[in-house]
């Protein structure tokens, strides 16, 4: 069902673009040799050319452009041979030349396109416009002294890439799910953290409204939005705000707007006729970035399998569900963990395990699977083993989980020793409380008997209960129906 | 003979051989600047104790037999170079201050190869202007006098003209300047000396204060050709730290300047025959041919069809490069800075102290030429015309080896008489800045004397890294024009 926003008279439809700022993973920035970790001290990870002194010549980092190559493949799309840098002119005191160097009219990047995956289980491509490198700006902080502001240049020059989509998406769930894909992708590739928190992905959303099948009116920028869920947040917000403005008689203005999370609403930064003008020519500097079909190539011999074809083999080799494939490629370690974990075992019992109990107790921990020390590989590999030789039934296994996300033991099988968990297939045992239970609810085995044949369930649920929860359920029922007949 | 007499093939022998000690000859320098810097402001910054130091250095080689090609050479370094520990203040009140921590990759050159920097010599501010009238820390002085009105103050030239006075009244043996219209040879021209602008990508960019990223030339001033080619050959080499550098390996520019003429063709480009050129320039161009035509080249009338678009194209290519280029003087990090009530403010007070009125003027320009709707109009087309006037080079450097032409429309000026109008100014250049705008290789070598006794310097334009070509050239000119004429100021000798 499309997304729409009910008017008086007709219904609107949203119309989405996005523009993703995504911090380039390298050691070094993209014109210069200073360092890039994130939460150094301030202006410690600044060179003389990051802090812009007379006669400093940027130099092209080819690690980052290598980055910016292996994401557009990764895209799909198609790598420019040649390229150029352009300069952008502003002031302002955290851009030390007075001006950001970017690609404006030849980006390394044309067109590409990303599918994403909507809560139907349909997916839907996305047109990529384009991507570009710059760089990125120093911080200004305002809040750390009573009559100054404070510059920190640790970020000045650190290589981003701006990745352009097509107004192709249609509601905020899109919205989110193609920036939840592209981050999937940036991270596979390794050319992106993606790291909303620390600013190493960011995200403005082009909004706009109008009634479906109208040509496209004016749109808004919202700028600098940083969670996955804001994003949805703002897409709604802005169109509703639009369609209010529209509907009262008004026409939306083309300008620069800000989210609050707070007020869960935009509001205005500057309007067009406040826009700089950044005055864009090609960087003096920098001679044209050309690159080589041969080096190209060699970088796509080296990406790594990608979300969706991932996806597909999943399916195709593990025979796993849709929405079982689709949770496990999200992020290339739980990937990985899976393949690692499923190698000669049931893949559907290792997806339940995974996508359930552990997952749970992942979230419980604050921890991944990429980054736990409780759920290791070794550690679910024994609760696996345990289930499958009857040490414990799955039940039990729920309990196992528990106890280590709680503890933070990584040792399932000393977990389930000592807390007595192992299941009961002792026979002798589970005739006997068959015997106790069968003898105490007399009055219900013959209600049974007599043909009341649910209270089945009732007799397992009480033997099970005088076992401790510890009895194999084959076994329970098989003593049980044997008791009955 | 007098220590200040040497030229620095001379000199490099005379060391050598020890016939004098490098701290000799640097106290030689350093008394003469002592002397005459107060009356011509060559130098902004003399930087004596590092000098003696260098020379000490320089010696200690020389006595073991080691040194390198410029060891013990003193040498005046453009106040635009920025030279570690030692003030570098591109002429203008928004760098006074300004002590660079790292040295420009020109002046590394030279320094590894011996030299001994005497000081920074005064430019126009930032490079912009043929006058070094609008430096921060005021006027240079040529030294060279008209016979009739000795008394008359003219201008160097510019923008390099601290460097060009410096080596003219014998204050350093060479020095270096940059080229961004014309800004090394017309000083060159001015002040009766050789400079070269190399062909761009040839030497560094990296640490010298940009004016025109694009148009940029670090080169070499010197008493000679041949000195000239000792300098360009030290800092001239590919820096990996400038993209814009070339890695060509560079030839023996000494060896170039002995030898023969024979079988070289030298174009004379007719669209450099302006009007209201003096008649004198013009004869000074045949005499010109008629030298380099019995040094057995051959002569060949060529066309460089744009050459009239080349100074309405550089006066918006180079302020459109130097309104981005002089935006990271905001007071922000280093430099002048004067507080503001907001960052705005800041910015205002210290750009608006920090300028004179010729680098406002230029960012005005650029600013403009570069604005959303002109773009297209200006730097846009002026891009293309750029491209049509690198072609006429192409174009002609397909049929002769070499080109003459006049280096500037006339022998230095009074202080005072083209400052009124900017547009009088700029004409000045209106022969060097094609060669400026195609990047090609260009040498001004002095020729002779006008009817008052200053200097004029005929011009050699070659291919790209054709300089061993031009010095060629310019070496026969040289040996053929004779010029002996010395500066009314030098060392040893005040004028009245």
């Amino acid at each position: 069902m499309s997304y729409r926003i009910e008017g008086r008279e007709a219904a609107w439809e949203v119309v989405v673009g996005m523009e993703v700022h995504a911090q380039v993973i390298s050691e070094a920035k993209l014109f210069s040799g200073a360092a890039t970790a994130f939460g150094a001290p301030p202006n410690s990870q600044v060179s003389l050319v990051d802090a812009a002194f007379p006669g400093m010549l940027p130099v092209i980092n080819r690690e980052c452009v290598a980055q910016a190559v292996r994401t557009g493949l990764g895209l799909s799309a198609a790598i420019n041979l040649v390229s150029r840098f352009d300069r952008k002119n502003y002031f302002y005191a955290d851009l030390p030349a007075g001006y950001q160097i970017s690609q404006y009219q030849l980006p390394i990047v044309g067109r590409g396109t990303l599918a994403i995956e909507l809560a139907d289980g349909s997916t839907k491509e996305i047109g990529i416009t384009r991507l570009h490198l710059e760089q990125d700006a120093g911080k200004s902080l305002h809040d750390q002294h009573a009559e100054k502001s404070l510059i920190d240049l640790n970020r000045a020059g650190v290589a981003l890439m701006e990745i352009v989509s097509e107004p192709d998406l249609r509601s905020p769930e899109e919205a989110g799910a193609y920036l939840r894909k592209l981050r999937t992708i940036l991270r596979y590739l390794g050319t992106c953290d993606g790291n909303m928190e620390e600013g190493s992905l960011r995200a403005d959303v082009n909004v706009s409204v109008r009634h479906p099948g109208e040509a496209l009116r004016t749109r808004c920028e919202v700028k600098n939005v940083n969670s996955v869920r804001f994003v949805m947040q703002a897409v709604e917000a802005e169109a509703r705000r639009q369609v209010a403005v529209w509907e009262e008689g008004g026409a939306v203005e083309q300008e620069t707007r800000l989210f609050d999370p707070a007020r869960g609403a935009t509001r205005s930064m500057r309007s067009k006729e406040e826009a700089h003008d950044y005055r864009y020519f090609p960087d003096p500097d920098l001679v044209p970035l050309v690159l080589d079909e041969a080096w190209i190539e060699g970088l796509k011999s080296f990406l790594p399998e990608l979300p969706d074809a991932k996806k597909a083999r999943f399916m195709a080799e593990y025979g796993l569900s849709v929405y079982d494939a689709s949770q496990l490629v999200a992020e290339a370690a739980t990937a990985d963990y899976f393949e690692s974990l499923a190698s000669g075992r049931r893949a559907k019992t290792v997806a339940n395990l995974m996508l359930g109990d552990i997952s749970a107790g992942l979230n419980q921990r604050g921890e991944t699977f990429a980054t736990t020390s409780t759920f290791t590989l070794s550690a679910s590999g024994m609760i696996l083993e345990m289930i499958e030789d009857q040490t414990i039934n799955a039940r039990i296994a729920k309990d196992v989980v528990d106890v280590m996300a709680e503890t933070g033991e990584s040792d399932a099988r000393a977990v389930v020793a000592r807390l007595g968990l192992r299941q009961v297939t002792d026979r002798a045992a589970i005739e006997a409380a068959v015997a106790e239970v069968l003898a105490r609810e007399s009055a219900k085995v013959a209600e049974y008997r007599a043909g009341k044949e649910k209270l089945f369930g009732f007799f397992v649920g009480q033997v099970m209960k005088a076992m401790g929860g510890k009895g194999n359920p084959a076994l329970v029922n098989e003593m049980l129906k044997r008791k009955l007949s | 003979m007098n220590l200040t007499d040497f030229d620095l093939a001379g000199a490099r022998r005379a060391l050598g051989r020890r016939e004098f000690s490098a701290r000799e000859f640097a106290l030689a320098h350093l008394a003469a600047i002592d002397a005459l810097n107060p009356r011509l402001n060559a130098f902004i910054t003399v930087t004596a104790d590092q000098a003696l130091a260098e020379a000490d250095a320089a010696d200690a080689a020389l006595a073991k037999g080691e040194g390198g090609p410029l060891a013990g050479i003193p040498l005046a370094i453009k106040d635009i170079f920025c030279t570690a520990d030692v003030r570098t203040t591109a002429g203008s009140r928004i760098l006074e201050p300004f002590i660079p921590p790292y040295e420009s990759t020109v002046t590394a050159n030279l320094r590894r190869d011996g030299a001994v920097f005497l000081g920074k010599t005064n430019l126009d501010e930032f490079a912009m202007g043929s006058s070094t009238t609008s430096s921060a820390f005021g006027s240079t002085e040529n030294p060279w006098k008209r016979r009739q009105n000795p008394e008359i103050r003219l201008v160097p030239g510019g923008s390099s003209g601290g460097s060009a006075a410096a080596v003219a009244a014998r204050l350093a043996l060479g020095a270096t300047g940059t080229d961004t219209g014309g800004s090394i040879r017309q000083p060159a021209s001015f002040c009766g000396i050789a400079g070269v602008k190399p062909t761009y990508g040839r030497c560094s960019r990296f640490g010298v204060v940009a004016f025109a990223s694009s148009l940029d030339h670090p080169g070499p001033f010197g008493r000679s050709v041949e000195d000239c080619a000792i300098l360009l050959g030290s800092m001239a080499g590919h820096d990996p730290r400038d993209s814009t550098s070339v890695d060509v390996p560079v030839p023996d520019y000494p060896a170039a300047c002995g030898r023969s003429l024979r079988g070289l063709c030298i174009g004379v480009p007719r669209e450099y025959r302006v009007q209201g050129m003096p008649g004198e320039i013009e004869e000074m161009w045949h005499a010109g041919e008629a030298w380099l035509r019995e040094a057995g080249a051959t002569i060949l009338d060529v066309s460089l069809p744009h050459t009239k678009y080349g100074l309405a194209t550089y006066y918006i290519v180079a302020p459109a490069e130097a309104s981005s280029n002089l935006a990271r003087y905001d007071g922000v990090r280093y430099g002048l800075r004067l507080p503001g009530e907001s960052l705005i403010d800041l910015y205002e007070r210290t750009r608006g102290e920090g300028f004179g009125a010729e680098v406002k003027r230029r960012i005005l320009i650029g600013t403009y030429v570069l604005s959303a709707g002109y773009y297209d109009a200006y730097y846009l087309k002026a891009q293309k015309v750029r491209a049509l006037i690198l072609k006429d080079f192409t174009d002609a450097f397909e049929k002769v080896d070499a080109l003459l032409a006049p280096t500037a429309p006339s022998a230095a000026f009074a202080e005072g008489d083209k400052t009124e109008d900017p547009v009088t100014m700029y004409l000045n250049d209106v022969f060097t800045v094609p060669a400026d705008l195609a990047g090609v290789p260009a040498i001004s070598v002095p020729a002779g004397l006008d009817a008052d006794g200053l200097p004029l310097g005929l011009q050699v334009i070659g291919p790209p890294f054709g300089e061993a070509k031009i010095f060629t050239v310019a070496a026969a000119l040289e040996r053929a024009a004779g010029f002996t004429a010395l500066p009314a100021i030098r060392a040893g000798k005040l004028a009245a």
